[in-house]
C-alpha cells in the first residue's frame, strides 16, 4: 500500500503524556473487523475519546480544540503490546504523520514506518522540553525534518537529531515501501529458498 | 558459519539471511506463517492491487481463531462483519491453495495452539504471524514473532520480511520452583522485574535448569509471553522434551526426514563462552504465584505481596496513579481476598490440556462459586478432545463449569464474550490492558491454578491452601 513521501513537517502538536499506550487503547479489539484500510481514524484511542454512551470526553486531547497538528507527541513505550498494524492506521488516517516519544515498542515502530508515518525517537529531556513547550503555547510548531534527521521545537529554536536507518529514510522521502523492493529481488530469494 | 562460540538465536538468525542491506535491515527468509482472519485481509487486498501473487503458499497455514464465537459453532456466524472476515479467509485461502482450518474443522483453533500440535512448528525455523505472541512458538528454538499486516503481505508475496537484528538477551533462572508456582508464575516474575518495555530491542534466550525441566507446553507458555516486557520473542534451546514432543504429530519430518533434522536441531544450542548484550539472573525460589494489579503485565506482583506504592516503581506517578484508579485498587491494597466476577482460561499463554488439569486439579471436588461466571476454553478442538478423553469434563461438570469451543475469546474480546464494564476477571490470558477483555472490563493476569483458586472461593486466592 502506497503511501505519501515524508520529508519536513512543520505542524503544531497534540501532547499525550501518559506512558505505555499500547495498541488495544490505540484501536480496540472490537474496531478491528473491517476487511478493508477504511476509516479507522473514526476510532483512534475510542474509549479514551468517548464514554459509553458514544458521547465525546470532554478531558481527552483528542477532543480539545486548544490542540491540533499532524504530529502526536506521546509518553514513553509508546505502542506496546498487540502487533496490530490497524494501530497505525488508525493514526495515520485521522492525519497524523509523526510519532514522537521517548521510547517506541518494536512492532509497533516497524508497523508506523511501513504506513508512512515517521517515529522520532527523542530523549526523556527533550521529549519534556517539549511537552512544557505546547502546556505554554499550544500553537507551537514543531519542525521534524527527516532529511537532516532533526526534530526542532520552533519556539525555543531547542532541535534534537534523531535515528533511522538509510534504508527506510530512502523509503519515507520516496513514498516506496518494502515490497517494491522485494519483488525485486524474487529471484536471489527463490535461489536461497531451494537451497533450505 | 564461523567456529567461534555463537548463541542459538544467531545460528537460527544468520542461517535466514537472504541479503544485507547496508545501513538497512535484513531480508529475511521465513520457513513458516500462520494466517488468521483479523490481520490477513487487508494483505490479501494489497496483492490484489499490486497484481502479485503468493510465492510460497505451501509455507502459509491459515486458521479462524480471533474473531470466532465459543459456542454454537455449528450454526451461521451472527455477526455479519465477523462472518465477511471468516469467508474472506476462506476464499483467499483457497484461492491461492493455502491450507485452511475454518470453524468446525477438527484441526481448528488458536494459532499458536494448532502450529505445535500439527508439527508445523520445529526447531531452528523462522515463524511469523500477525499476531504478537507468535513467540510462543520459541519454545522450540525458533525464532518467532509477531509482525505487522504489511510485513503479512511481504512474507505471502516473497516469503521474506525487512528486519534489522535484535540484540540479545539470555535470561537463566535457576533452582527449584516452589509448589504452585507454574511457567506462567515464572513469566509474570520476570516481567514485572523486567517491567513492559525492559526488554525492547532484544531477542531472549531463556537458560537454566527451570526451563530444561519444564514441559514443552510450560516452555511455550513462557516464551508466549515474551511479548510483554517487550522482547521481540523468546527460545528455548530444542532437547530431548522438544524432540519427543514434535515425533509423530501429523505434519512433522518423518523416516529418513526425521533423521537428518534430528541431527541438525541437535546443533541448536549456545555454545559455552557465547556472548549476549545483556544477562539476567533470577533464582526459582523467589517466585511464588503471581498475580497482576494493574493496567499492563509489567504490574504483577506475588500474590501474598501488597500492592506497591507509586513513589517505589519505575516510570510516571501519573500513569501509575491512573492505573490504580481504573483498577479500583489502590497502593498497599492486598488482593487476596478481593471479589472477583468472572474466570477466564484459555488463549495460547495457558489453553492446553496441561492448563486444564491443573485447573482441573484445584476445582475437583468443590463447586464454582454462584456469583462467579466462568469462561472454560480450550486452545483447539484437539485440546477439547483430550479434555473429554481424560475425564476433565466430568470434573468440570460436576463442579459446575461449562466448556465452551475452541478460540481465542476473551484474550482479546473481539465476539461475544465480552467482561463487563467495571467487573473483576481473574484472566488466564496475556494481557491486562484497559478494555482489554471488553470496555471498562478489569483483567488479573495469572496461573490456571489462580483462577481455579477464583473460581472456586469467589475471591482472590492463594492457590496453595488447595495443593
Ligand atoms: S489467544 Fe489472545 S494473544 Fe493468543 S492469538 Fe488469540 S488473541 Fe492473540
Amino acid at each position: 500500500m502506497a503511501y505519501d513521501s515524508f520529508s519536513v513537517l512543520k505542524s503544531s502538536a497534540v501532547p499525550m503524556p501518559i506512558e505505555n499506550v499500547d495498541t488495544d487503547q490505540i484501536i480496540p479489539a472490537r474496531f478491528l473487523k473491517a476487511t478493508e484500510r477504511k476509516g479507522f481514524g473514526d476510532n483512534l484511542f475510542r474509549d479514551w475519546r468517548y464514554d459509553k454512551n458514544d458521547q465525546p470526553k470532554q478531558d481527552f486531547v483528542l477532543n480539545n480544540p486548544t490542540y491540533s497538528g499532524k504530529i502526536l507527541v506521546g509518553g514513553k513505550n509508546f505502542g506496546s503490546g498487540s502487533s496490530r498494524e490497524h494501530a497505525a492506521w488508525a493514526i495515520y488516517d485521522y492525519g497524523f504523520r509523526c510519532v514522537v516519544s521517548s521510547f517506541f515498542a518494536d512492532i509497533f515502530r516497524g508497523n508506523a514506518i511501513n504506513v508512512g508515518i515517521l517515529p522520532v525517537q527523542v530523549s526523556p529531556e527533550f521529549l519534556h522540553e517539549i511537552f512544557t513547550a505546547i502546556e505554554k503555547d499550544p500553537k507551537t510548531e514543531l519542525v521534524v525534518d527527516l532529511p537532516a534527521q532533526t526534530i526542532t521545537i520552533s519556539a525555543t529554536g531547542a532541535s534534537e537529531s534523531f535515528a533511522i536507518n538509510g534504508y527506510k529514510k530512502h523509503n519515507l522521502l520516496n513514498g516506496f515501501d518494502d515490497i517494491d523492493y522485494l519483488q525485486a529481488m524474487k529471484s536471489e530469494i527463490a535461489d536461497f529458498a531451494s537451497k533450505r | 558459519m564461523s567456529n567461534s562460540p555463537t548463541t542459538l538465536f544467531d545460528k537460527v538468525w544468520d542461517s535466514h539471511v537472504v541479503r544485507k542491506i547496508e545501513d538497512g535491515p535484513d531480508v529475511f527468509f521465513i520457513d513458516r506463517h500462520f494466517i488468521h482472519e483479523v490481520t490477513s485481509p487487508v494483505a490479501f487486498l494489497g496483492l490484489e492491487q499490486r497484481g502479485i501473487g503468493v510465492m510460497y503458499p505451501e509455507r502459509t497455514f491459515a486458521t479462524a481463531d480471533h474473531n470466532t464465537p465459543t459456542i454454537n459453532q455449528h450454526l451461521p456466524v451472527e455477526d455479519p462483519l465477523s462472518a465477511n472476515q471468516l469467508q474472506q479467509l476462506a476464499t483467499n485461502s483457497a484461492k491461492y491453495g493455502i491450507s485452511h482450518w475454518g470453524l468446525g474443522d477438527p484441526k481448528n483453533g488458536i494459532v499458536h495452539v494448532v502450529g505445535p500440535e500439527n508439527g508445523i512448528t520445529l526447531p531452528g525455523f523462522t515463524i511469523v504471524c500477525g499476531d504478537s505472541h507468535t513467540s510462543t512458538h520459541g519454545a522450540f528454538g525458533a525464532i518467532a514473532f509477531g509482525i505487522g499486516t504489511s510485513e503479512v503481505e511481504m512474507v505471502l508475496s516473497s516469503q521474506c520480511i525487512m528486519q534489522p537484528k535484535p540484540k540479545k538477551m539470555r535470561i537463566n533462572v535457576n533452582g527449584q520452583l516452589g509448589k504452585g508456582v507454574t511457567p506462567k508464575d515464572v513469566a509474570l516474575y520476570i516481567i514485572s522485574k523486567l517491567t513492559t518495555s525492559g526488554a525492547t530491542g532484544y531477542f531472549v534466550e531463556y537458560a537454566g535448569d527451570v526451563f530444561e525441566n519444564m514441559s514443552m507446553e510450560g516452555r511455550m507458555t513462557v516464551c508466549n509471553l515474551s511479548i510483554e516486557m517487550g522482547a521481540r520473542g523468546g527460545m528455548i534451546a530444542p532437547d530431548q522434551t522438544t524432540f519427543d514432543y514434535i515425533q509423530g504429530r501429523p505434519l512433522a519430518p518423518k523416516g529418513a526426514d526425521w533423521d537428518t533434522q534430528l541431527a541438525y536441531w541437535k546443533t541448536l544450542k549456545t555454545d559455552a563462552g557465547a556472548s549476549f548484550d545483556e544477562e539476567i539472573n533470577f533464582n526459582a525460589s523467589d517466585i511464588e504465584p503471581m498475580i497482576t494489579y494493574g493496567t499492563n503485565p509489567g504490574m504483577g506482583m506475588g500474590i501474598s505481596k501488597h500492592i506497591p506504592k507509586a513513589a517505589d516503581v519505575e516510570g510516571g506517578v501519573a500513569t501509575y496513579e491512573k492505573s490504580l484508579d481504573y483498577m479500583g485498587f489502590a497502593e498497599n491494597d492486598s488482593m487476596i481476598g478481593k471479589k472477583v466476577d468472572y474466570v477466564f482460561i484459555g488463549s495460547c499463554t495457558n489453553g492446553r490440556i496441561e492448563d486444564f488439569r491443573a485447573f482441573a486439579s484445584i476445582v475437583k471436588g468443590h463447586k464454582k462459586a454462584d456469583h462467579v461466571t466462568a469462561w472454560v476454553v480450550p486452545g483447539s478442538h484437539i485440546v477439547e478432545a483430550q479434555i473429554k478423553e481424560e475425564g476433565i469434563l466430568d470434573i468440570l461438570t460436576e463442579a459446575g463449569f461449562v466448556l465452551r469451543q475452541p478460540g481465542c475469546s476473551a484474550c482479546l474480546a473481539m465476539n461475544d464474550d465480552k467482561i463487563p464494564a467495571g467487573k473483576y476477571a481473574v484472566s488466564t490470558s496475556n494481557r491486562n490492558f484497559e478494555g482489554r477483555q471488553g470496555p471498562g472490563s478489569r483483567t488479573l493476569l495469572a496461573s490456571p491454578l489462580v483462577a481455579a483458586a477464583a473460581a472456586i472461593t469467589g475471591v482472590v486466592t492463594d492457590p496453595r491452601e488447595f495443593l
